[in-house]
């Protein structure tokens, strides 16, 4: 596959796109993990919701 | 509680939708993976464009983050309407969580498109009408977002970014027909367009291929960002209900 002499174009368009991506998930699994952290270090200090359900139970 | 049991209505509970979307996401997630694997095989496969030789292969990211940049907003507007007209819990949730994903489309969009465009039109950016108006779409993005973050009560700043993603939304058809409208640098629509694609299937396979991937992206994103929301708005309620207890 050769990419002519425009490649430098084409190869920085799919990286940024990659990184840009990569990072939109990084940065969900990172905010899931911080609010589950959360929720439980409020269910250890004995935190309830109203429905009497713990902090981190999700169903 | 199976899928089946569960109705439309269920998903307006927060603890069900939880549920749901714990066993959905990851095979919404298997299968982004699989079709982004033969999207990007397909692009690298495809032939040089007569006119524009290998940068053609540019088109197929560019267009597809340009179709998200205006279907998450889209996506926002009818759940504007559901935060304003309905009052559906769930409503301002999905639009916070897809405000950053729609603002990375629409930055990809926009920088994929110049990367494209200095060798085919020699020049990274033209102020004509197509640019323009998605550049304002970034901006709407980036406001969004800020207001979200400023305003504390989670209620008020619903009704506000809801009003505000609604008076946005008039860019949408802007942005669509500005090709059309007004005499601009950018080419017109080749894919979705009265009389059928002018692509040839060459292109046309990958790019569809690629749409379906990234479309596919978007909703695994934001169902996850959705599930994130949940569990923050839940923390700052426990949060709040402790410091009640706190101060009695």
């Amino acid at each position: 596959m050769s990419l002519g002499p425009y490649a430098s174009f084409i190869v920085t368009a799919y990286a940024l796109v990659a990184i840009v991506l990569v990072l939109l998930i990084v940065w969900v699994a990172i905010d899931y993990r911080s609010q589950t952290r959360r929720l439980r270090e409020l269910d250890e200090s004995g935190v309830t919701r109203r429905s009497g359900r713990s902090a981190t139970e999700r169903s | 509680m199976s899928l089946k049991t569960m109705s439309l209505i269920d998903l307006a509970n927060p603890t069900k939708f939880l549920a749901l979307t714990a066993r959905v996401l990851p095979w919404l997630a298997a299968i982004t993976a699989f079709l982004l694997a033969i999207g990007l095989y397909q692009s690298a496969m495809a032939p040089d464009d007569y006119q524009q030789g290998a940068t053609v292969k540019i088109m197929f990211i560019h267009v597809p983050n340009a179709w998200l940049s205006m279907f998450v907003w889209g996506v926002m507007s009818v759940a504007a309407l559901g935060t304003l007209v309905w009052r559906h819990p769930l409503a301002d949730v999905a639009a916070k969580a897809a405000a950053p994903i729609g603002a990375a489309f629409t930055f990809l969009a926009l920088v994929t498109g110049s990367l494209w465009g200095r060798p085919m039109w020699g020049t990274y950016w033209e102020w004509d009408a197509r640019l323009t108006s998605v550049l304002i779409l970034f901006l709407m993005y980036l406001g969004l977002m800020a207001l979200w973050r400023a305003v504390e009560d989670p209620s008020r700043a619903a009704r506000a970014a809801a009003v505000l993603t609604l008076v946005g939304a008039i860019n949408l058809p802007i942005i669509k027909f500005s090709v059309d409208w007004w005499n601009t640098l950018h080419q017109p629509a080749s894919v979705f367009r009265i009389g059928g694609s002018t692509l040839d299937r060459a292109f046309l396979i990958p790019l569809l291929v690629m749409a379906i991937a990234f479309t596919l992206l978007f909703l695994t994103l934001h169902l996850a960002a959705m599930r994130n929301e949940i569990l923050r708005r839940r923390v700052r309620s426990l949060q709040m209900m402790q410091a009640n207890r706190q101060a009695a």
